[in-house]
């Protein structure tokens, strides 16, 4: 690892340090409306957040990003625009967001050795790597009327059969951006901004309401 | 509302996801320091509103972040084609006119009057040759 | 037939209604009965009632005229409850629901006894067109208050004074085809492209799909059309490529094929939407649509002929007859006269026959009409007049009578004795005019035809009219238009399209005559002494008004139309236009084509500002920034202050000793005393943060900063000024040197990401050979600012970092641990005081703060907002970029020679400007102190400075406030202004004239109000 930039270890001892999440004011604010409706139907869309998760930014050449990311993560770079690559477990995952730009999600825990190992891969070539773990956070939509909900809220076409899994883009979402990508068919993923992250909730559940949208239980992770 | 065809994403995007830049080919010159007052001032201050062709700089700014370039027609609006920063359009006005006087020629038989106005700026081929080593 | 009692016009079966269900509505204070599957406006014709509104200018009494968007006179104000008013709603689009309340629009106070009429009679003949301009407009200072005497009773109705109950929203979407129009054509073209493969969105504005299908008296297959549409319908909701929008308007086409719909959802359902499942759903809903190719099937609107009193009640379209008998179940009347320039037209006395009343006799301005309707009218009995028209109404509530005669079309004249039929209801036809006004706006401009006798719409690639909307009318020729349309654009599209001739329905064709070219119908009289013959029912503007345009020299009719208001209002001249322009031709001798036509502009039909707005409205309407100390801020009691998006804590008001709140004077006054005295806190995480990587992020930061970069060494901190490449200051901030390659840049709150595209711009289209990459952390840190003569001691049980002065030096930064959490500790301060920027990652920042906030207790760590913030910030001459400059600012007119780098090797940006004449001109603005003589006195910021008060009005000005505040510190107001010369001025006074006369006094001083040799923040 070279030391002419300087690595943050952000690692934290979290017996003695309380972190939150993005959400964890408007959870507290907004409320978290449980998943179905009054009169006890299914809700057609679900949200949650999966907070806490190690997201690095990756600036520089798609060849030599590849060939480190493959030798320490296992997936290779999505080349192709506006797509994504998931790890088998699903728990890693790596997305074009421009020609020398990729953004690279898992577990919190392992953000700063992965950063690292990277680094010491990619020796003195040209490239940044940016965390920005705290600046974020991925909020789940699922459900059979999630992709309206997207509707109401995205230009981009969200319709699940252009839209295919594998896809991710950044976009626009109601008056703020999102990276918008479905890893499945199961699911949508939004990488919100924390500052607007109240803003997007806010704006879910209230877009999200003729479909009985509900919060997953599960959402508040501990950090990992 | 337009339908933008980024050349980085390499897919049509809706335009509230650009910003324009205003016109392009705009080479900031080499050397600042020796230039005139009047020169810098053209530099800084003055563009071109043609009718017709028009090459203009846009952001994909909700996207990949990129600037490049679009060729576009002022009176239809329509977009001729969109280009990566550094290359050069292939569509201008004085393309279309000498495309134009060909197709007057031949029809040697039912001359046609060209509908006027179209002018090109930024990008002529003098112009386009002018641009700086940096952004070929 | 028999009728019902209650509704005297409602035939006893027919229609598309549901008699066995009543549905109670009002209009105008009285209640009357109508049925689901009703409008508005048939609910109305059905119980007779004539008069819907006064008009627009002559208060004259109006009837329903047409039964769809067209409608100029049914225009009403809905709603139950003041929150629920919607002005503007053609009756003949708003399906009836039980307790419907509706009033006029026009005719305050009330449409039957109309002090209005009585100006208008008397006022008429002073209200030639122009009116407005000749008579309102002198003296200028009076239009206020005629307009607002104009708008109580031009009919525009009102908005509602209470806030909206219902919820509206938008959706986006994206398809290969829309098809705009579900009448014969539209359905043909989508079932076509449905068949293709082709996502397709088919869009109908009313309240059931099916347009002239729903009361053609043809049949389709030897079926009634009605089952053909039933079918067709059914197949098309089969597919799942196929969205179908029943209700729902196409009102604007914008660039690019990106067409705005707005959908009624519940609209036909009450007053306010009803709730589903216990969930608020959209009153109405707007959607976006990015379509590939679009085909227009939005039909015909029937002309009616221009005749002397045609507005009286009764005067109705003769498609409009037909549609209220054989879709509703209603007849307008009892004796109708039918004045025609077409077959097609035939039809309405047809089934006003079959409904069992009288058809006094059909018009028909055509010597010798043949077609096959023309028969049937004739084998049914009934008399027919050819070579003749309806010269004028008689009647003043309701017609009475139709003057008829025969008439020559070509010279404009009547030939014939006039012979007078009783009726009460005259329909009149004088043709059809496509609906072009969706292909107008996508700037195609319309061709005339003479074979239809009506402009066409010329399209634009992409777009394709269909059936009606091209001027296609006999039904089997619409239904194989619509087919090839749907053929054309999905081939267009890529896809393989097969067509088999044998899935058009079969239709037996008719035979129809050739229509004659009649608009205005001559009178006896000549057309200015006529009685009035309306051209626009809605503007009232009449044929005589149009020849008094053109007399005074309006010969464009761009000018005619603005000079009659003819096509203005929500009518937008869907029935008027032609005939407009055939008088205009008329009145200067020339042809429909060569006088020209309007183009037609979004919406199409109004649209509710609910729709427009969707769910970007009260707590959505922006979005809201947070801090990840917010609930923490809330908790305080915090005033927040808007800074761009961020909500920021503008100050902490406390408790004052006698149980009230602490006024702003009296929080900023505590809080400044506490930074300057012991120790205070700020939430500054709304600093823009720009993580900059790379072996030429030094270079590069020389270049687009004004200062020096070269030398700062890793652990460093400095201040930089950036300027755009006219010299003027953009933005400020701190960057630090985190390591060789590595630096982090501080932006104000405002211009985050302006400042990152404006680094991206230079980098990617001028030195893209600079090895560097930006990336916005500004959400990934929190940055909180301890501030005070007391921070080190409170920090220093917290942190693992060496505070000591000269091992942790004012701007260096510093790595380590603050409250158990990894941080970077700057020392760099906003205040002039002692101050350590602590910056942790967002998650913690709640952890940190709360732990400052513990071991700060024995300190009384004061938090501070923005205000307290600016003051101290003030007092030391530090300025706010958009605040204290404008944009026109240069450094060195802020003084800040220091910061700039004229000698650094590349020619950075903003460098050239700075040495232009205007640049370094004598007399630039420049930033200075005002100390008010008057200590109490804090000036006003934005107030116009002057040297001489006593000079002649208008005093040159020379300068003006940027910041003032009152200071604690120096118990005196203060300010920060820009001065012509202001820095050789030093001890001079200006001068501050106010609003209300007085004029304050200051002295120009130097901008370091306190602690001017900087000697605080380095302790
Ligand atoms: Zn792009």
């Amino acid at each position: 690892m070279s030391n002419s930039v300087h690595v943050y270890d952000a690692r934290t001892d979290h017996a003695t340090v309380t972190a939150e999440s993005p959400l964890a004011y408007s959870f507290q604010r907004s409320g978290m409306p449980a998943p179905g409706d009054a009169s006890g139907e299914e809700s057609r869309a679900v949200i949650g957040e999966r907070a806490f998760l190690g997201h690095l930014i990756l600036r520089g050449g798609a060849i030599v990003l590849d060939e480190a990311l493959r030798e320490v993560l296992g997936i290779g770079l999505p080349g192709r625009p506006n797509s994504l690559t998931v790890d088998a477990d699903g728990q890693r995952s790596v997305q074009w967001l421009s020609p020398d730009e990729w953004l690279l999600i898992v577990p919190g825990d392992e953000t700063f050795g992965l950063e690292t190992r990277l680094r010491a891969h990619l020796g003195g070539a040209h490239v940044a790597i940016v965390d920005v773990s705290a600046g974020q956070t991925l909020i789940e939509l699922s459900g059979e009327a999630a992709h309206e909900v997207l509707m109401k809220s995205t230009v981009y076409d969200v319709d699940p059969h252009t839209f295919t899994v594998g896809k991710g883009v950044t976009t626009l979402f109601a008056k703020t951006s999102v990276i918008l990508r479905r890893p499945d068919a199961s699911r949508w993923e939004l990488i919100v901004r924390r500052s607007f992250a109240d803003y997007v909730y806010r704006w879910l559940l209230d877009a999200g309401e003729e479909y009985g949208i509900g919060v997953a239980r599960e959402s508040r992770h501990e950090p990992q | 509302m337009f339908h933008i065809y980024c050349p980085y994403c390499e897919e049509l995007r809706e335009e509230e996801e650009f910003h324009p830049k205003g016109q392009a080919h705009i080479a900031r010159p080499e050397e600042p320091d020796t230039c005139s007052d009047e020169e810098w001032g053209d530099y800084l201050f003055f563009r071109d509103n043609p009718r017709g062709i028009h090459h203009e700089m846009w952001l994909h700014a909700v996207g990949c972040r990129k600037f490049f370039n679009i060729t576009r027609n002022t009176v239809s609006y329509e977009i001729l084609e969109t280009y990566k920063m550094g290359e050069q359009p292939t569509i201008t006005a004085e393309h279309l006119a000498r495309e134009e006087k060909n197709a007057r020629e031949e029809k040697t038989n039912n001359a046609q009057v060209a509908e006027g106005g179209q002018q090109t700026v930024g990008a002529s081929d003098a112009a386009v040759a002018s641009v700086k080593g940096a952004q070929a | 037939m028999s009728q019902t009692a209650s509704q005297p016009n409602r035939l006893a079966q027919g229609g598309q209604v549901d008699r066995t269900q009543a549905l109670t509505f009002t209009f105008n204070g009285h209640t009357y009965t109508g049925h689901p599957g009703d409008t508005l406006a048939s609910a109305l014709l059905a119980n007779g009632v004539d008069l819907v509104n006064r008009s627009f200018k002559y208060s004259r009494p109006r009837g329903i005229v047409a039964s769809g968007a067209e409608e100029p006179n049914a225009v009403v104000q809905l709603g139950a409850t003041e929150a629920t008013q919607v002005p503007n709603v053609r009756a003949t689009q708003q399906a009836l629901y039980d307790g419907l309340v509706a009033r006029s629009t026009n005719g305050w106070p009330d449409a039957q006894r109309d002090i209005m009429r009585w100006i208008g009679k008397l006022g008429s003949p002073f209200m030639p067109p122009g009116f407005y301009y000749k008579t309102f407009m002198a003296p200028a200072s009076m239009w206020m208050t005629y307009e607002k005497f104009i708008r109580k009773t031009a009919g525009l109705g009102r908005s509602p004074t209470q806030s909206d109950p219902d919820i509206y929203d938008h959706m986006h979407r994206h398809c290969d085809m829309l098809i705009v129009g579900a009448g014969p054509a539209g359905l043909s073209a989508a079932l076509t492209a449905a068949r293709a493969g082709a996502r397709v969105i088919l869009a109908d504005e009313q309240e059931a799909m099916g347009g002239s299908l729903l009361d053609t008296r043809e049949t389709l297959d030897d079926q009634p059309a009605a089952q053909w549409l039933k079918t067709t319908l059914a197949a098309l909701a089969e597919h799942d490529n196929v969205t179908l929008l029943p209700r729902t308007t196409a009102h604007g086409y914008h660039d690019h094929h990106f067409v705005t719909l707005h959908e009624r959802r519940t609209e036909h359902l009450g007053d306010s939407a009803p709730s589903k499942a216990g969930y608020r759903q959209p009153r109405s809903r707007l959607h976006r649509v990015r379509a590939g190719q679009v085909i227009l099937a939005t039909g015909a609107h029937e002309r009616p002929l221009v005749y002397a009193n045609n507005d009286v009640p009764g005067n109705l379209l003769a498609g409009a007859v037909s549609t209220y008998i054989r879709r509703y179940g209603v007849v307008p009347g009892e004796k109708m006269v039918l004045s025609t320039s077409n077959d097609h037209a035939y039809r309405a006395a047809l089934d006003w026959q079959e409904a069992g009343r009288e058809v006094v006799a059909i018009v028909d301005a055509r010597t010798a009409p043949q077609g096959d309707l023309v028969a049937q009218a004739k084998a049914a009995g009934i008399r027919v007049i050819t070579g003749s028209a309806v010269l004028e109404a008689k009647g003043a509530q309701r017609v009475s009578a139709a003057r008829v005669a025969a008439i020559d079309v070509d010279a404009f004249r009547v030939t014939g004795k006039v012979e007078t039929l009783e009726c009460d209801t005259i329909a009149s036809s004088g043709g059809y005019s496509p609906v072009i006004h969706l292909a107008s706006h996508t700037g195609a401009r319309p061709v005339w035809s003479d074979a239809i006798i009506g402009f066409v719409p010329s399209t634009v690639a992409g777009v394709a009219a269909s059936g009606g909307a091209r001027g296609v009318y006999p039904l089997d020729e619409v239904l194989a238009d619509g087919v090839e349309a749907g053929v054309n654009a999905a081939t267009a599209l890529g896809f393989d399209v097969t067509v088999d001739d044998a899935d058009l329905p079969q239709v037996a064709s008719r035979h129809e005559g050739p229509v004659c070219a009649l608009f205005q119908v001559p009178h006896e009289k000549a057309t200015l002494r006529a009685p009035k013959q309306f051209v626009d029912l809605q503007n009232d503007v009449t044929a005589s008004a149009i020849e008094v345009a053109t007399l005074e020299g309006f010969e464009s009719i761009e000018h005619v139309k603005r000079y009659t208001a003819m096509g203005f209002g929500t009518d937008q001249g869907k029935l008027g236009n032609i005939n407009g322009m055939a008088v205009t031709a008329r009145c200067l001798g020339q042809s429909i084509p060569e006088t020209g036509t309007t183009v037609f502009r979004p919406n199409y039909t109004p649209v509710t500002f609910g729709a427009v707005v969707g769910r970007h409205c009260r707590e959505l309407f922006d979005p809201e920034r947070y801090t990840p100390m917010q609930a923490w801020h809330v908790a305080r009691g915090a005033e927040f202050e808007d800074v761009g998006q961020w909500k920021r804590p503008w100050y902490y008001p406390r408790k004052r000793a006698d149980g009230g709140l602490e006024s702003i004077g009296e929080a900023v006054a505590r809080e400044c005393r506490a930074v300057r005295e012991g120790v205070g806190i700020l939430d500054a995480s709304t600093l823009g943060k720009i993580d900059i990587q790379g072996p030429d992020a030094r270079e590069f930061l020389g270049r687009i900063y004004t200062n020096k970069w070269q030398k700062l060494a890793p652990g460093r901190v400095r201040y930089g000024l950036m300027c755009g490449d006219d010299g003027m200051v953009m933005d400020d901030g701190t960057t630090s040197c985190l390591a060789e390659n590595h630096f982090l840049m501080t932006t104000t709150t405002g211009n985050a990401a302006p400042v990152l595209e404006w680094l991206e711009l230079w980098h990617q289209t001028e030195w893209p050979e600079l090895d560097v990459y930006f990336n916005s952390v500004t959400d990934h840190w929190a940055t909180m600012t301890v501030t005070g003569p007391e921070a080190r001691k409170l920090l220093t049980d917290l942190t693992d970092i060496d505070l000591d002065r000269e091992a942790f030096k004012f701007m260096d930064w510093r790595e380590g641990h603050v409250a158990g959490v990894p941080a970077r500790v700057f020392r760099i301060s906003f205040t002039g005081e002692l101050a350590f920027e602590i910056n942790v990652q967002a998650h913690y920042a709640m952890h940190v703060w709360e732990a400052l906030f513990a071991r700060g207790e024995a300190f009384d760590l004061t938090p501070y907002g923005t205000e307290t913030m600016h003051v101290l910030r003030a007092e030391k001459g530090f300025i706010i970029v958009g605040q204290d400059t404008d944009g026109s600012v240069t450094p060195e007119d802020l003084g800040m020679h220091w910061a700039i780098g004229y000698d650094k090797p590349f020619p950075w940006v903003g460098k050239r400007a700075l040495t232009r004449a205007d640049t370094r001109r004598e007399g630039r603005k420049q930033l200075v102190g005002l100390k008010p003589k008057d200590a109490s006195v804090v000036l006003e910021e934005g107030a116009q400075i002057v040297f001489e008060p006593n000079h002649a009005i208008p005093m040159p000005m020379v300068g003006h406030v940027t910041s003032s505040y009152y200071s604690p510190t120096l118990e005196s107001g203060f300010a920060l202004a820009v001065v012509k010369g202001g820095h050789q001025r030093m001890g001079e006074s200006v001068y501050l004239p106010m609003v209300d006369g007085r004029v304050h006094e200051a002295e120009i001083v130097s901008t370091q109000f306190v602690d001017p040799k900087g000697e605080r923040q380095h302790v």
